[in-house]
């Protein structure tokens, strides 16, 4: 099968639902024909699309998804880019309290089918506002949809669905994927929502991870092979909704689960998932449920502070074996 | 127009009477003395036009043709309410005429109302959208960034701002060093036009033209209508920091007095004519009175039903 990046599988998923659904356009900050996006998904595409479908906005991020919604909510798919995800704070109001509340609290009048791009992720020394990972703020939020894609495959995918869907759906990108390259069917086709995925099977301990942490666990998973520990790497690819079976499955099946998230530990991805095996499958597990995150502390910029906080490998292999 | 304004003004009568005997839920927020802005503006509108609202928003519902009974059932949290009980008093829709939702955060309406702006001109008809917020929305950053994006994009946008003075207890003068929010418009580029908002005609002429720029695709209009809201902000409010004076000398002009007075002088109608109005639309509210309260409160479980679509 033909390889491309996950940038380029962003791009095809946006090109290829365009050309399908003329409701479908985009808008963000400087996503046109000058910068084609900071992280260049949306290159090329004003060019095919034209302007008006491929709209730069002011710098207005609460007006960006502001308009999305009033786009949506009288008949267009609007795909929103949020330059970067720490500024998803300066939308806030118009994500939680009106795109996520608007088919509820009218009584299930008004379809709201918006998708929020967004990266998130450190690790390019890019510090405080431009480095977080959130994708847990959006997990509180009913009605919200909240996407985390780790491969090319599963970004096109599930761009694809969030697209065609009905509802708002916060797409997490991970600003170091984006040159990642991954295999890629030419033909159409959707990644469900809800639904984990095994990226690697094994017999002794579940790893849970998303994003780019689902690379990290893999390469630990190789690592940990070559002593005797067999791992299976779950990634769950939306954690609203969360394919809780899924991840029970695996751990009925190795009895110890690890989760791995880049986001701060408190109230995070990793709390959820870990409080969900202990809620409904303690009676599996033979050791305690590990988790590795980032400390609670904001991105700092040197290098070496950096690398100091953003969970990584060694750290996943530790915490392995810690219950093995 | 009188019976619109009218139907209001019993509505919200109802409304308070209702609250009174502690049959309403949460809190109200009235909109007597404001009825000729929604009036004037939603009387140039078509059915396929749409609106935002906003806390207040009881007002722009009706002008804008919804039934009196579903938004009384709403209000009373009844299950045969618009939003099926889920929105209440601040969070009224019906998308069926256009009434894109009343929303409870100041000003949030404003970017909304910019994107369904964006949506008639990106399909290509000629609807058009009215947006209503206070005066207080203007302080919000939703008001620059939402009015910019609908000015750059030419969008078609009516502005309405409904300045009755105060944001909750805190007067404008506390809050702003101008006096008209339709200055405000100079810095988008767009038209700002001040206009008396207890005199319907005034408000109807105003946005006529407005709308009609719109629908041309010559872009939105900023108009501020000065008026005055009868009661306090929400239902625990005694508004003792409105002078006694200023009440009085609103209450003078009070909108819906106005335009009898105009009628009757022009001779449009009588004041039997009137009576005969008077009398029907209470009866009508009557009417909706009857429905809400005879209708059933939604299951308990039903609240975990239209989270997602």
């Amino acid at each position: 099968m033909r390889k491309i990046t996950y940038r380029e599988a962003l791009r095809e998923a946006l090109r290829e639902e365009m050309r399908r659904d003329s409701s479908v356009f985009l808008l963000g900050e400087d996503i046109g024909k000058y910068w084609g996006g900071a992280f260049k998904v949306t290159e090329g595409l004003a060019e095919e699309f034209g302007d008006e479908r491929v709209r730069d906005t002011p710098i207005s991020e609460s007006t960006i998804i502001g308009t999305a919604i009033g786009a949506a909510i009288t008949g267009m798919r609007p795909v929103a880019e949020i330059m970067f995800g720490d500024l998803t704070a300066l939308a806030m109001d118009q994500i939680a309290n009106q795109a996520a509340k608007i088919h509820y609290m009218f009584g299930g009048q008004a379809k709201c089918p918006i998708v929020i791009r967004t990266p998130f992720g450190a690790g390019v020394n890019i510090a405080a506002h431009h480095s977080q990972s959130l994708e847990a703020w959006f997990m509180h939020v009913p009605g919200l949809y909240v996407a985390v894609p780790s491969t090319p495959y599963d970004a096109k995918g599930l761009l694809k669905t969030a697209i065609r869907g009905s509802n708002p759906v916060m797409f997490c990108e991970h600003k170091l994927l984006y040159p990642l390259e991954g295999e890629v069917p030419e033909e159409d086709y959707t990644v469900p929502f809800g639904v984990a995925d095994i990226k690697r099977e094994g017999e002794d301990v579940t790893i849970v991870a998303t994003l780019y942490m689902v690379h990290k666990a893999l390469s630990a998973a190789e690592k940990l092979e070559k002593e005797g520990i067999s791992v299976e790497v779950v990634d769950p690819r939306t954690l609203v909704p969360l394919d809780k079976q899924g991840i029970i499955s695996s751990v009925k099946k190795t009895g110890r689960i690890v989760v791995v998230s880049e986001d701060c530990k408190t109230a995070g991805v990793t709390a959820e998932i870990a409080a969900i095996v202990a809620e409904e499958a303690l009676d599996y597990l033979d050791a305690p449920i590990k988790r590795v995150a980032e400390p609670d502390t904001p991105i700092p910029f040197s290098p070496t502070l950096e690398q100091y906080v953003i969970p990584n490998e060694e750290a996943i292999i530790k915490a392995v074996k810690e219950i093995v | 127009m009188l019976q619109k304004m009218l139907e209001i003004r019993f509505f919200e009568e109802k409304v308070f009477e209702l609250y009174a005997q502690n049959l309403v839920p949460g809190t109200i927020h009235l909109y007597a003395g404001e009825e000729a802005v929604a009036v004037g503006v939603c009387s140039n509108l078509r059915k396929d036009d749409y609106i935002t609202s906003t806390h207040r928003g009881h007002g722009h519902c009706l002008a804008k043709g919804a039934d009196p009974k579903r938004v009384m059932a709403e209000i009373l949290g009844k299950k045969t309410g618009y939003c099926k009980g889920k929105g209440g008093s601040m969070h009224i829709a019906d998308f069926s005429i256009g009434m894109l939702g009343a929303t409870a955060v100041v000003g949030a309406g404003i970017p909304i109302a910019a994107g369904a702006g964006l949506s008639i001109k990106l399909r290509g008809t000629d609807q058009v959208v009215a947006c209503f917020f206070g005066e207080g929305a203007s302080n919000q950053g939703t008001f620059h960034e939402g009015i910019n994006m609908a000015a750059i994009w030419n969008l078609p946008v009516i502005f309405v701002c409904e300045n009755n003075l105060y944001a909750m207890g805190t007067r404008q003068s506390k809050v702003m060093k101008i006096e008209n929010i339709a200055d405000r418009a100079v810095a988008y580029g767009i038209p700002g036009v001040v206009v008396d908002g207890n005199d319907v005609s005034a408000v109807y002429k105003a946005s006529h033209e407005a709308v009609e720029r719109a629908r041309r695709g010559e872009g939105p209009t900023l108009i501020e209508c000065k008026t005055y809201r009868h009661k306090g902000h929400s239902r625990v409010d005694p508004a003792r920091y409105r002078p006694k004076e200023e009440v009085e000398a609103w209450l003078s002009k009070d909108p819906i007095k106005r335009l009898k007075e105009k009628l009757l002088q022009t001779k449009m109608l009588t004041e039997t004519e009137i009576a005969k109005i008077e009398k029907e639309l209470s009866a009508k509210i009557d009417e909706a009175v009857k429905f809400a309260m005879e209708s059933p409160y939604p299951a308990p479980e039903e609240a975990l039903e239209d989270v997602y679509a």
